[in-house]
């Protein structure tokens, strides 16, 4: 039997094989039912594949690389979730800007921070995929409050302009929105926390029990990460929203997003 | 009072309101009409820079409204909408709105008294959810009137009521008027309702302004000279 903590890349493919041809077994099963998922399915597995074994093969250069290599992959991640995030808000002047900038900010002043005090580990195997971690859910919450912004302005036009006439700033204006946006946003991180452990045994417990750590230090660090998740995320729609709200608002405080 | 300046707004490369100029005097009422969609309301907005004008300018007092503060021009020129948006919560919170931007707070008694004056002695406490829509627009007429505006911009304000609650709404809006002696723009779509509360017709199509004239009933500001400034 195979060892849980696989170290080699056969071993690896062996095992990749073997759940593809669970997988391919499932796309039969439905085209038995006439729904056709074979060539899209394939399409996504090999992309898959091709994907997550070049970033294994990078992370294999990063993690054994100098400090400004990890520092420099952590950046490309911001900056990718930034490009990301930022075509939700197409219709925001400046959307690609101001998703780096709070992505970049809110997973900063969590990322910083705790690494400074040992929370995340000051070593590539721990700083890498815990800042990729806070930076994806940043990136996903940073996207959600952007486009749940807009969608509030633009149904509530008519009483943001009402408060704008009656001589509120944009940023009076705007506030009951972007409260719903930054809440909005901010529920499937704490659906996350609510469910920890019941719903589901998310990845970094997962992993450390594969690697045999203690389950519960494995438990209490997860919750560690889910903490920073969610303070990572509710900076950058904190961040994104005052952003977004600024530049929805022209140089007289009218509202110039469509 | 208010005077616009070769007021134009391009979308694209349609003109919306092309080259728009007229004054209005202290203490009189003016309509604005027009077919649907000829640039009426568009024209108040750009009054409040609720759009920028793509050319052209407003005096406001001889002064450029550029150079003031958007708040405080909205709070000289205030601007009644077609509909009425209150805020949630309830009437007194939404009259209380606009002087609270400034860091004032108005007295109940201020609240009531205002309320009385538009009919609706006694609603300050109800939540704006329970309104009908003629009481809706005259809070909203409330709200603007709590700013003390030296200018009223009213956009249709009676056009999405009934006949009955229009009747009402067009009673306030005329005792109003008189009250406060204000100067005022009324937009409609209606020619009767602009003879019955205007002392001056301007009339606007496809965003240009294609008439001026004396209305001919009297009405406040009726007696007043009207201005050939088209």
């Amino acid at each position: 039997m195979p060892s849980l903590a696989p170290n080699s890349a056969a071993l690896g493919l062996a095992q990749a094989l073997v759940a593809a041809t669970l997988a391919f077994a499932a796309i039969a099963a439905a085209r038995s039912q006439g729904i056709r998922l074979e060539r899209e399915s394939l399409v996504a597995m090999v992309r898959g594949l091709v994907q997550v074994v070049a970033v294994g093969a990078v992370l294999v250069i990063v993690l054994a690389g100098p400090v400004w290599m990890w520092l420099a992959a952590i950046v490309l991640m911001a900056g990718a979730a930034g490009a990301t995030a930022a075509r939700r808000a197409a219709r925001i002047p400046g959307a690609l800007v101001l998703s780096v900038v709070s992505i970049a900010v809110g997973s900063a002043l969590v990322i910083v921070p705790m690494t400074l005090l040992g929370v995340i580990p000051w070593a590539a195997a721990g700083l890498v995929p815990v800042s990729s971690m806070i930076i994806a859910n940043a990136m996903n919450t940073g996207a959600l409050a952007l486009d749940r912004l807009r969608a509030e302005l633009l149904a509530h036009r008519g009483q943001t302009e009402a408060a704008l006439a009656l001589g509120a700033s944009s940023a009076v204006a705007a506030q009951p929105y972007v409260r719903a946006a930054v809440t909005a946003s901010l529920i499937p991180r704490v659906d996350t926390l609510r469910s920890l452990g019941i719903v589901w045994i998310p990845g970094v417990m997962a992993g450390m029990l594969l690697s045999g750590v203690d389950p519960v230090y494995a438990g209490v660090y997860q919750f560690a990460v889910l903490a920073m998740i969610f303070a990572a995320a509710a900076f950058t729609a904190l961040a994104a929203t005052v952003l977004a709200r600024r530049r929805s608002f022209g140089f007289a405080d009218e509202l110039v997003i469509e | 009072m208010l005077e616009a300046r070769g007021l134009s707004r391009l979308a694209g490369d349609r003109a919306i309101v092309a080259e728009v100029s007229f004054g209005l005097e202290q203490g009189t009422v003016t309509a604005l009409t027009g077919p649907s969609g000829s640039g009426k309301s568009s024209l108040l907005r750009l009054l409040v820079r609720l759009d920028e004008p793509t050319g052209g300018t407003v005096l406001l007092d001889g002064a450029d409204y550029r150079n003031l503060p958007p708040p405080v021009l909205r709070r000289r020129v205030g601007l009644v909408l077609q509909t009425p948006f209150l805020f949630a919560g309830t009437v007194a919170d939404n009259v209380r709105f606009g002087p609270a931007q400034r860091g004032e707070r108005l007295s109940d008694a201020d609240v009531d008294g205002l309320l009385a004056r538009m009919g609706l002695a006694g609603f300050g406490e109800r939540t704006v959810d329970r309104l009908s829509g003629g009481e809706a627009q005259r809070v909203s007429l409330a709200r603007t009137l709590a700013n003390r505006p030296e200018v009223l911009l009213l956009d249709e304000p009676t056009s999405a009521l009934d006949e009955s609650a229009r009747g009402e709404v067009e009673d306030v809006v005329r005792a109003t008027i008189a009250d406060r002696e204000l100067t005022c723009l009324i937009v409609t779509h209606d020619p009767a309702q602009a003879e019955r509360l205007a002392g001056r017709i301007l009339s606007i199509d496809r965003g240009r302004l294609v008439g001026d004239r004396s209305s001919a009933a009297r009405a406040p500001g009726a007696d007043r000279p009207a201005e050939a400034a088209v």
